[in-house]
């Protein structure tokens, strides 16, 4: 990571290309100076937050990687030593790992599109004019600014088998005597999909809400004197205004959920007999239950090289779209 | 909007729209509703909406069983401390990446991207290891630098936002005038960003106080653990416990983020939006 020198700045042909910073008075002596004293001024900006995110967060990952090549343990007294792709190999046919990294897939698919649809269904509900409009703004708040652990925690209590609003509701309806559903080896997964549908689908509407308040009325307008129906107006104006908004949201919700931790932990730390052990809750279960760092570290590789090729795969739809920047 | 819409489809909306109330709603008010039951209440087999003898039991008996008012002080400290600091050294940093595109401003883009994509195992290992060594585990310090470094991508994001919005004209003039960049930074880009960055502390604070992974890892002992580390321990061994105080602990564990969120809510939707159209 360099930092733009002033020469730099000027090809970018930025608003503020170096000629245009503010001068200093008078008492720099010509330009050398000046430029010296401008660079100075810039690190002296950037350290403060640039030297925790190099020492606490790029760092840490350059060591986590370099940590999935070794035996690194907790609590031995015999050094860590570097053991090539071993851990790798292990993972391999550790048919636990793959399990739960299956789990992780249907999880984050099971969430995400579900998410979207709703979201998608509630932000043109919301952009329309309807009463219980600042209601629903206000409702969709709630799950979003609500600590993931109390999240699980309601859920909890919703799902309870005997004190359980769900079973209660569903003996009301005379549909039988529910059942205990995150304990449920069918039903616990399905069961965790609902509630990360729940969470994070007020975080989706807002931003494509948002994304539907900048599509130009006038083109929808037209559209309509033209007689296209609401489905044709969605196709032919809104959606291709919505896209890149729509893909950048899908593509961080599939990530996000596929990384999730506290919400499945509190839920059901990865039970029953390990059905909605998300690849999260593996590798923390074997680095800090079972002190295994090396191992745990190529797991959390293994996770970040699928989310690369997903980030890929998005950024390259991104740039063929190209109708946003 | 402004094209009229037929009477069918007005009741079809209004029929999903209370769909989504519903869904929205529900597990909300069976929390609250918990939370205000008393115990004989809750062990019915037919648990009603709204308690027929409401009681504030379960908030004393929820005091009693756990640290709470320790860990919300925990909380409170980390989370303050952590959007102070946050702030304070993403804002220089957001003027730089807003006024001054050059490559710095590109590399840190992509990491602020890339950081959002970042599995936290591979983060926590080292991180732990690193606070190990310099005898950081179990200690809130520990823990709000971490705070601090998770936050700032969002932060930053949010920042460059409201920098970009404050005219650079402003700036120029300022500098015509006499006034060194620092001068100019703190006597006329400040002002106008202070609610900007009002808003970017808040949201620094709420994503603390909700944090549960970190504070899990890292904090080991109950008189330093946080508002959501302590709440977990409501939740027995064999995943057995006290719905009532449970409840009652996790509804009020809520309320700061939830009151500050819905104060900021407008300005980080535009943040995000910013982030999602324009990244």
């Amino acid at each position: 990571m360099t930092l733009a020198t002033p020469a730099a700045t000027e090809r970018t042909g930025g608003r503020w290309s170096g000629g245009r910073w503010p001068r200093q008075r008078r008492a720099d002596d010509g330009r050398g100076g000046e430029r010296a004293a401008r660079d100075r001024a810039t690190w002296f900006l950037v350290l403060p937050a640039l030297l925790p995110i190099l020492v606490l967060s790029v760092g840490p990952l350059l060591y986590g990687i370099g940590l999935a090549f070794t035996d690194a343990q907790s609590g031995r007294t015999r050094s860590t030593q570097w053991i090539g792709a071993l851990n790798f190999q292990d993972l391999l046919h550790d048919t636990l790992f793959w399990d739960s990294f299956r789990i992780g897939l249907l999880w984050a698919v099971g969430v995400t599109v579900p998410q979207f649809v709703l979201a998608l269904g509630l932000a043109l509900l919301l952009n329309e004019n309807l009463r219980m409009r600042w209601l629903a703004r206000a409702l969709a708040i709630i799950p979003w600014a609500m600590p993931e652990v109390v999240v699980g925690i309601m859920w909890r209590l919703v799902y309870n088998p005997d004190a359980g609003i769900l079973n209660e509701t569903i003996r009301d309806l005379g549909l039988g005597d529910g059942r205990d559903w995150l304990t449920g080896f069918g039903t616990a997964l399905p069961a965790v999909i609902v509630v990360g549908v729940w969470a994070g689908m007020p975080q989706s509407t807002v931003a494509l809400l948002a994304g539907l308040q900048n599509t130009p009325h006038e083109l929808h307008e037209a559209a309509a004197l033209d007689g296209a129906g609401a489905w044709r107006r969605f196709r032919t104006v809104t959606w291709p205004a919505l896209k890149p908004v729509a893909l950048s949201i899908t593509a961080l919700n599939f990530i996000w959920n596929f990384n999730s931790f506290a919400l499945v932990y509190v839920l059901t730390s990865g039970g029953p007999g390990g059905r909605t052990r998300l690849p999260m809750l593996f590798a923390y279960e074997e680095a800090f239950r079972y002190g295994q760092f090396g191992y745990a570290a190529a797991m959390g590789c293994v996770m970040v090289a699928v989310i690369s090729v997903i980030l890929a795969v998005y950024l390259a739809g991104r740039l063929r779209g190209g109708d946003d920047k | 909007m402004s094209m009229r819409t037929g009477r069918a489809t007005r009741a079809g909306q209004y029929l999903a729209l209370t769909g989504y109330l519903v869904f929205l709603a529900f597990p909300f008010l069976w929390l609250i509703s918990t939370a205000f039951k008393p115990a004989r209440e809750l062990g019915s087999l037919h648990p009603t909406w709204i308690p027929r003898h409401p009681t504030l039991d379960n908030f004393r008996q929820a005091f009693d069983e756990q640290p709470l008012l320790q860990a919300a002080g925990n909380s409170v400290l980390a989370a303050v401390s952590a959007g102070m600091i946050c702030v304070l050294i993403a804002t220089p940093m957001a003027y730089v990446m807003a006024r001054h595109r050059g490559k710095l401003s590109a590399a840190a883009t992509g990491w602020v991207v890339i950081s959002q994509a970042f599995p936290f195992v591979l983060l926590i290992i080292p991180l732990f290891l690193i606070l190990k060594n310099l005898h950081l585990i179990n200690s809130l310090a520990g823990l709000i630098m971490v705070y601090v470094v998770w936050s700032l991508p969002f932060a930053l994001w949010m920042l460059v936002g409201y920098v970009r919005a404050v005219p650079a004209e402003l700036e120029e003039a300022a500098s015509v005038d006499g006034a060194g960049r620092l001068r100019t930074l703190v006597s006329v880009t400040a002002p106008l960003l202070a609610p900007g960055i009002v808003a970017t502390a808040l949201f620094a604070f709420i994503t603390a106080w909700n944090e549960f992974f970190f504070a899990l890892v890292l904090l080991k002992t109950p008189e330093k653990q946080t508002l959501p580390v302590v709440l977990t321990h409501f939740i027995g061994a064999e995943g057995a416990a006290d719905l009532g105080p449970l409840a009652a602990a996790a509804f009020l564990a809520t309320l700061p983020s939830l009151l500050l969120f819905a104060f900021i809510q407008r300005r980080i939707t535009g943040g995000m939006l910013a982030g999602a159209v324009k990244s």
